[in-house]
């Protein structure tokens, strides 16, 4: 397909390596931040591609993964309260929660519905207008604009019976807490496509300035990804920390102004609770005090949640950056993608789930 | 959770007050939300994320990449 073959070319490919490997003078570590990338790290084995000095090291980009356990918990709580069309996207669905997760609660007769679209539950309200119907509104930036679409037009068609779960979470201050953690090893950044297609490069220029770090903007295919590689290891060797627009097919500068201006007329930016990492100041979104009669969380008063977390699970610390998914003693033992742990394993963009998809299990733990 | 996938806008259509157009990838077409990349044409590709359009593709940018990465593809030399 246009656009994407291209950026599939194996002599590109081997040829970007290298000049990776004659760039690099010294020992690099890199993180690719969204989980797509990290998927098609491992899918195409652009790691094994790499020198020995380059190391790259898998972000928190995966909003599935880094949904906080007590919002899975309301999840389910509203998925079983009668009459409810709990509706999501897929991936949610095997997550695990304190009690199970949203596949087993259909399975036991909650209506729970896989989208492709924010926009299709909004239809299912319209078709069910005796039953209420809750999405799951999950995402980082890319999914915002949807997101919010659907909330808007639920309010003003006067789709009342809609609801959204909102557990937005935000790519820059994510940025900010690894770079402030203590023993953090990253030294550059490849910056997340298609949150940027949204938010343009703004945000990403005051965290190359302030933290002195460069962030290139990259794409998701194999060449996208060694070029972003690469000329992230350039600008660590020259001793510059810039943003750089690797993506520029699809990232303007400014991104796409009418996506940001629906975003902020739904949404206000609060503090979140990262499954794995723990709450990051200003680091989400929630529907604002003018989408009230939208927001499930008010609507549903589902009680005290009490959370129970797997003890054996490290997924925080391969969020974090700071452990891989192979150095779990867990990993692909216990905790297998049809028995997950941790949400890590479960969504394809989790680092554990595409480490086990593409063979990275060690030998004692596949046999 | 962020795949994003381009596609060819085949038509441009309102439906009830909000832009969509179905949008090809490959052998595959669908209908998508086209309220935020209003300046989109038939034609044109567009990113599209969980039946969202969130950017129209650039074609100037897209061939000034391509032309370097072919060049790359040629030439080991060319590339350091």
């Amino acid at each position: 397909m246009k656009y994407l073959d291209e950026y599939r070319d194996r002599d590109v490919a081997h040829n970007l390596a290298a000049a990776i490997a004659r760039a690099a003078t010294r020992p690099w570590v890199l993180m690719e931040v969204c989980g797509g990338q990290t998927h098609s790290i491992v899918r195409y084995g652009i790691d094994r591609m790499l020198p020995e000095n380059v190391e790259l090291v898998h972000g928190p980009g995966c909003p599935v993964c880094v949904t906080s356990l007590e919002m899975i918990d309301r999840a389910h709580a509203i998925a079983e309260t009668p009459g409810v069309i709990f509706t999501s996207f897929g991936d949610m669905l095997r997550v695990p929660g304190s009690r199970g997760d949203l596949l087993t609660l259909r399975s036991n007769g909650a209506d729970i519905r896989v989208v492709y679209s924010p926009l299709d539950a909004v239809t299912i309200a319209r078709k069910n207008p005796d039953r209420r119907v809750v999405f799951f509104g999950i995402g980082f930036e890319t999914t915002a604009p949807a997101n919010a679409m659907a909330v808007h037009l639920a309010k003003r068609d006067g789709v009342s019976n809609f609801s959204m779960l909102v557990s937005h979470v935000l790519v820059p201050p994510a940025i900010a807490s690894i770079l402030q953690t203590k023993g953090n090893r990253v030294q550059g950044f490849l910056g997340p496509g298609h949150v940027c297609a949204v938010m343009g490069l703004r945000e990403y220029e005051v965290l190359a300035e302030r933290y002195r770090v460069p962030i290139v903007v990259t794409g998701f295919e194999p060449v996208d990804l060694l070029d972003g590689i690469l000329r992230c290891v350039r600008q660590l060797e020259e001793g510059r920390a810039e943003v750089e627009n690797q993506y520029a097919r699809s990232v303007a500068t400014d991104g796409n102004r009418a996506a940001r201006d629906l975003v902020y007329e739904v949404f206000d930016v609060v503090d979140r609770k990262w499954r794995g990492v723990g709450s990051i100041p200003k680091s989400g979104f929630r529907l604002n005090a003018g989408y009230r009669a939208h927001d499930a969380e008010r609507i549903f008063d589902v009680g005290h949640i009490e959370t129970c977390e797997s003890s054996a699970c490290i997924s925080g610390l391969v969020l974090r950056g700071l452990k891989k998914p192979s150095d779990c003693p867990a990993f692909g033992k216990e905790c297998t993608p049809l028995s997950p742990l941790g949400a890590t394993m479960v969504s394809a963009e989790g680092a554990c789930a595409a480490y086990y998809q593409y063979g990275r299990v060690p030998k004692a733990a596949s046999s | 959770m962020c795949l994003g996938i381009p596609g060819e806008v085949m038509d441009v259509r309102e439906n009830d007050g909000v832009r969509v157009g179905k949008v090809r990838f490959g052998g595959v077409s669908r209908e998508v939300c086209l309220e935020c990349v209003p300046e989109t044409k038939v034609g044109d590709y567009v990113l599209v994320h969980v039946g969202f359009a969130i950017s129209r593709l650039d074609p100037e940018e897209a061939a000034r990449t391509y032309e370097i990465l072919m060049e790359l593809a040629g030439t080991e030399e060319g590339f350091s």
